[in-house]
């Protein structure tokens, strides 16, 4: 039987790996009698969800913006680099 | 040459966004997008394939991988002994049995509405910006940049072992603030 801390790790790992068939049985049967860890595992599940979800709210946020000296640091360089052979365009 | 200057002024915001959701930090996000124009303009040739968008996206993600393989580098020196991926922390959560759970987690409902997520997302920010640099980095680049376990591994010079433990703790550490700090229905 697992424990509850085996269990936990188990479930972290599910989110980065193919459990084996025998933990994920192992797991199965714990989550069947252990509210907490199965609290704990959608917890986990949710978590994943709203990660990608403030990457996405961040990626979208529009007043989110160089700012003007780093826009003007950047192409500076762009200017100074040392121009592609010819004939690359 | 008007091509990188109309790549800055069209797809800057766009790429400045991208990195800083992945580095979290303003000025590494910068270089990042610096990086990624200065690398597209040595290999315009390679530009007509993709729409550009794409293709400086796909150059960016390698340049978010560099800063962060670089900044865990410098870290290691600094951290040794601190940030460790074994089991030191964890014990907290668990009895002294090593079995069960000292500090069971709570019930905390998921957002409702719009509202309710806006402020999970700026708790969970929070959240994420605890973390100790190394676990945040980690956790950042398997759940955010959506990069595969041995990929991670191989970029930053751990043993897959390893990087289960450290998003473990991660999560762990996350799921606890959490619990601390939204009030969720």
């Amino acid at each position: 039987m697992l424990s509850c801390k085996q269990a936990s790790q188990l479930i972290s790992q599910s989110l980065d790996r193919r459990l084996s068939l025998r933990e994920r049985l192992a797991l199965r049967l714990h989550l069947l009698i252990c509210d907490v860890c199965e609290r704990f595992r959608q917890q986990l599940l949710l978590l994943r969800d709203m990660v990608h979800k403030l990457r996405c709210h961040a990626e979208q946020d529009a007043d989110v913006q160089l700012t003007a000296a780093a826009r003007q640091r950047i192409a500076a360089r762009l200017e100074h680099s040392p121009k592609p052979e010819s004939g690359s365009y | 040459m008007a091509a990188q200057h109309d790549w800055l002024t069209e797809h800057g915001d766009f790429l400045y966004r991208f990195a800083l959701a992945r580095l979290r930090d303003p000025h590494l996000a910068e270089d990042a997008v610096q990086d990624t124009l200065l690398a597209a303009m040595q290999n315009q040739g390679f530009a007509g394939k993709s729409a550009p968008r794409t293709w400086l996206t796909g150059i960016l993600k390698h340049k978010i991988i560099d800063i962060i393989r670089k900044q865990s580098r410098e870290q290691v020196v600094e951290d040794l002994g601190e940030d460790l991926p074994d089991e030191a922390g964890m014990d907290d959560f668990f009895a002294d049995d090593q079995r069960h759970w000292a500090d069971k987690p709570q019930a905390w409902g998921a957002p409702q509405d719009e509202l309710e997520q806006k402020q999970f997302l700026q708790v969970l920010q929070e959240c994420m910006n605890r973390l100790p640099t190394k676990l945040a980095q980690l956790f950042m680049l398997r759940e955010v940049h959506e990069t595969d376990n041995e990929e991670i591994c191989k970029e930053l010079d751990i043993s897959t072992t390893n990087a289960w433990v450290m998003l473990y703790r991660a999560r762990m550490n996350l799921r606890k603030c959490l619990e601390l700090n939204w009030l969720g229905s």
